[in-house]
């Protein structure tokens, strides 16, 4: 699909209020209710084991899959092992032709959806019917599921009595329970008349040959009993090796999916029972492979075998929650389900979903096994722009960011050219086609002095007992100098003397996270130079994201660029950098830097940005700054969710950008107070641009700034 | 530990009785066929799977004779027919408020997922803590369909809202038995 079909269809799920409605409510239920489920559950440990479990039956697929054909075989299953889809097809086809099959009852499976199995056996004249109530309504509907656990999640109760009423041809009130009742009646009619009964498994256990099955309607009982021919289809990633890994899995499943502590049902088979009539029946086990195998030999891919399809990625996240599974998503929804139609599909395929991620990392938390998702859509997107090129002004813009000389240049020439459109050192309207940069939020002014130029005036401290290079990186050189000041203020206030590379360049966030690694390796190169300086003891930044480029992300370029002498070195810096906050807590812990309470203070709410809190993990000492300040804390509701800015993300998708901050906005304006502190010049730009743009007067100042108003040293150095 | 399976089975709807003999908890198993109001008639009627727990204890022409449209011949048929299915359980869960089976004996299956009211019956003293407890006390070679029941049916598939009773039954009755009367 074409990036103007996207972007049609982003427009089309963005307009459909109901759409948002729908998915805004299920989002702030399922956090809640997901929390409540893991009460009293290590999470962590729990992820420990997964990990182990499921780590361990991918790295084994092979094995496995033939340990499970064994035991299920002597348990009287017949087994289909095959790699392609268009096997599974064949095989299901032959085997309703020979056994006169008319009719089939399904309960869910994603393995049939990702091989369109209902189309094929529809076009044998086969009648299928999906009895999972909302698999049945998106198959009335004639749509495919928009959540991997909650199918028909986009449509309304009105919207389904419309369907229900074109199917029964009769009129249908919107009341839920009548929906229900009346599915009950209509479906029970085809479990009962079904010659074929087809279910996926949510686990498959190679000991024992056992196939587990999670429902809460019932469905895949009644699927597994009442037809004479059983038939599974399933994933080989659902192997585990042994009956006992099924207790974390199913310990961890149902609290994810819907926060419930166990599903209403629990099917284990291990080779056919006998059927409803009490005589033998059939039982056959397709094991699908379709590149998982394949998968499971990439390093970089391996982990998504994992999956246990709870899709507590997409509940948390902020652009599904926008746009719903049917624009962000393919037969498995969201970035999870980019990754899957990269290998199941084509690489190819998964281009428009995995651009619309925005790398805010809502979804690493959460997983129970523990999959980086983010990670391996950036990595998506090295490899599609290693197979496809980046587009030319794409490649054109990073190619300027990467000359620092150019950039710094062109910048500088900026700040006198955007003077027309600045007001009171906001941008409120960008002339012609940089209009989409300023529709939602202000820009910053680029600051007349940039920070690189104010650095050499700051006098240094005369007797220094430390010291730390500063990273600044592009939006506090030259948007936010303020903020420098303030870093290096607190820092020469511990006595700590802050030098500045001049060489330092871009951080090459930018470059990564389109997938040009090339341009990011550069960056980090001309970086590791700049900062390789042993006397130094920290290397700090305030801007997380350049500060999880500078720690996490240069060896990580490196290396996937082959160039292992230079990810040691990045290695070596790495251990150096410190984000401010994390910093400035260290030299106040250590008893190197005072923090003077202020009375009096107004309250001020803080705002988590994404890489602080999830890659950085720095959630307490931004807190623990602004208690110390004397600042009353009133914390937000999601105070760690994204507020759209993403770095390019909100120039590439501001439509996209633009909801999600109006409700960071809504969240902030709820707590009442005037100033939102945080850590990220980003979140600064995106926040208090829509606070200019509102015309309201809500402060956004970053901690380092609030900080250096209340800090006293041991030693003064200025 | 029933303390807290009960609190867990009625988180999810479930309607939990305990009992310490075989004898109480007949009778409560037949004020729910009066209850539901059983009679021979489609749709009316009631499956019973009879089970070692109170297989001795039942004098089944008596009960089929107050019990009009009661069998304790479970088939298909009839079990798509009835009201109110019987069938004892092997073991219950505390952790989540769930029972288990050993269904491969298909009318089990029969009698607990097609009548909208299902009683189940189980030994106090099968009570284990939770699933990872179960698991290595079972051998799938032998109970071939393992079925682990937590409340009734239920979905959410429209709008989110929890609605009791979709493919499977709308009530569920369980009744937990401390004595051991009835094994005999």
């Amino acid at each position: 699909m074409s990036a103007p079909d996207l972007k049609q269809r982003v427009a089309d799920a963005l307009d459909n209020g109901s759409l948002a409605g729908a998915l805004g409510r299920f989002n702030e239920a399922y956090v809640a209710s997901r929390a409540k489920a893991y009460t009293g559950i290590d999470f962590e440990a729990l992820r420990d084991q997964l990990v182990a479990v499921k780590g361990r039956a991918a790295s084994r697929l092979e094995e496995l899959a033939t340990q499970f054909t064994e035991q299920a075989t002597a348990a009287g299953a017949k087994v289909f092992r095959t790699s392609d889809p268009q096997e599974v097809k064949r095989y299901l086809g032959d085997l309703c032709r020979d056994n006169g099959v008319r009719r089939i009852a399904k309960s869910k499976s994603m393995a049939t959806e990702e091989i369109h199995l209902n189309a094929f056996l529809e076009k044998q004249g086969i009648h299928v019917a999906e009895t999972d109530l909302g698999e049945w309504i998106v198959q009335l509907a004639g749509q495919r599921p928009s959540h991997m656990v909650m199918p028909a999640i986009h449509l309304s109760k009105e919207q389904v009595a419309g369907i229900f009423s074109r199917e029964v041809k009769e009129e249908l009130a919107a009341d839920i329970p009548g929906l229900v009742a009346l599915a009950r009646r209509e479906l029970r009619e085809k479990f009962l008349a079904a010659d074929m009964g087809i279910t996926g498994a949510n686990v498959a256990v190679a000991e024992t040959g056992t196939l587990v099955v999670v429902t809460n309607e019932g469905n895949a009982r009644l699927v597994s009993t009442l037809p004479r021919i059983q038939v599974a289809v399933v994933g080989v990633e659902k192997l585990v090796e042994r009956l006992v890994d099924v207790g974390p899995i199913l310990r961890a499943l149902p609290r994810s999916a819907t926060g419930q502590l166990l599903t209403s049902y629990v099917s284990m088979f291990t080779g056919p029972s006998p059927g409803a009539d009490g005589a033998p029946k059939e039982l056959h086990i397709i094991l699908l492979d379709n590149k998982r195998t394949e998968m499971a030999k990439d390093p970089r891919f391996a982990q998504a075998l994992r999956c246990i399809r709870c899709a507590s990625c997409v509940n948390v996240c902020p652009v599904y929650r926008l746009l719903g599974g049917h624009v962000f998503g393919g037969v498995y929804t969201g970035g999870i389900g980019a990754i899957l139609a990269a290998w199941f599909d084509a690489l190819k395929a998964s281009n428009d979903v995995q651009s619309l991620c925005i790398q805010c990392g809502s979804c690493t938390p959460v997983c129970p096994t523990r999959i980086d998702i983010p990670e391996m859509i950036v990595e998506l997107r090295r490899r599609l722009a290693q197979e496809e090129g980046h587009p030319f002004m794409q490649k054109a813009a990073l190619r300027m960011v990467n000359d620092r000389r150019l950039f710094h240049g062109l910048l500088r020439a900026a700040s006198k050219v955007q003077k027309p459109f600045t007001k009171k050192g906001m941008i409120r309207h960008l002339p012609f086609f940089l209009s989409g940069m300023t529709e939602h939020r202000s820009l910053p002014a680029i600051a007349d002095v940039p920070f690189r130029d104010r650095f050499p005036e700051i006098e240094q401290p005369a007797a220094p007992t430390g010291k730390a290079a500063l990273y600044a990186g592009c939006l506090v050189d030259f948007a936010y100098p303020g903020i420098g000041e303030a870093v290096v203020k607190v820092l020469n206030t511990a006595g700590i003397e802050v030098v500045f590379p001049e060489a330092q360049t871009c951080c090459g966030a930018p470059a990564r996270y389109a997938g040009a690694f090339d341009v990011a390796a550069r960056n980090a190169m001309d970086n590791i130079r700049a900062f390789e300086d042993p006397s130094v003891t920290w290397v700090v930044s305030a801007c997380p994201t350049c500060t999880v480029a500078l720690r996490h992300e240069f060896a990580a370029t490196l290396r996937s660029e082959g160039q292992e002498g230079w990810a040691v070195r990045a290695d070596a810096l790495a251990a150096k950098v410190r984000d401010f906050s994390s910093l400035a807590r260290e030299l106040v812990d250590a008893g190197r830097l005072t923090v003077e309470a202020a009375k009096g203070l107004e309250p001020v709410t803080y705002h988590d940005s994404c890489h602080l809190k999830r890659r950085l993990n720095a959630h307490e000492p931004p807190r623990a700054l602004l208690g110390a300040s004397g600042y009353e804390l009133r914390e937000m509701k999601d105070s760690d969710t994204c507020c759209g800015m993403g770095g390019s993300y909100s120039l590439k998708f501001p439509e996209i950008s633009a909801p999600i901050l109006k409700r960071k906005l809504e969240n902030i304006r709820a707590t009442g107070v005037g100033t939102v502190a945080m850590d990220c010049p980003g979140c600064m730009l995106q926040i208090g641009g829509g606070f200019d743009l509102a015309g309201e007067s809500t402060r956004t100042r970053h901690v380092a700034e609030l900080l250096a108003e209340r800090v006293r040293g041991v030693t003064q150095g200025r | 530990m029933f303390d807290l399976f009960r609190a867990k089975a009625e988180a999810v709807s479930a309607e939990v009785h305990r009992v310490t003999a075989g004898a109480q908890a007949l009778d409560l198993v037949l004020a729910v066929l009066d209850r539901e109001g059983v009679a021979d008639s489609p749709g009316a009627r009631a499956v019973w799977c009879e089970g070692p727990i109170l297989g001795a204890l039942l004098d089944r022409s008596a009960l089929a004779r107050r019990f009009p449209g009661l069998s304790f011949e479970v088939t298909r048929d009839r079990a798509a027919e009835s009201r109110v299915g019987v069938t004892e359980f092997d073991w219950a869960l505390a952790a989540t408020g769930t029972i288990a089976q050993d269904a491969t004996d298909p009318r089990l299956r029969l009698a607990s997922m097609l009548p909208e009211t299902h009683v189940a019956l189980f030994r106090t003293s099968t009570l284990l803590p939770d699933l990872d407890a179960l698991l290595p006390r079972v051998d799938p070679r032998k109970a071939r369909y393992l079925a682990c029941v937590t409340g009734p049916s239920r979905t959410a598939d429209i709008e989110r809202v929890l609605t009791i009773g979709v493919h499977g039954p709308r009530k569920l009755v369980v009744i937990a038995v401390d004595g051991e009367i009835g094994a005999a």
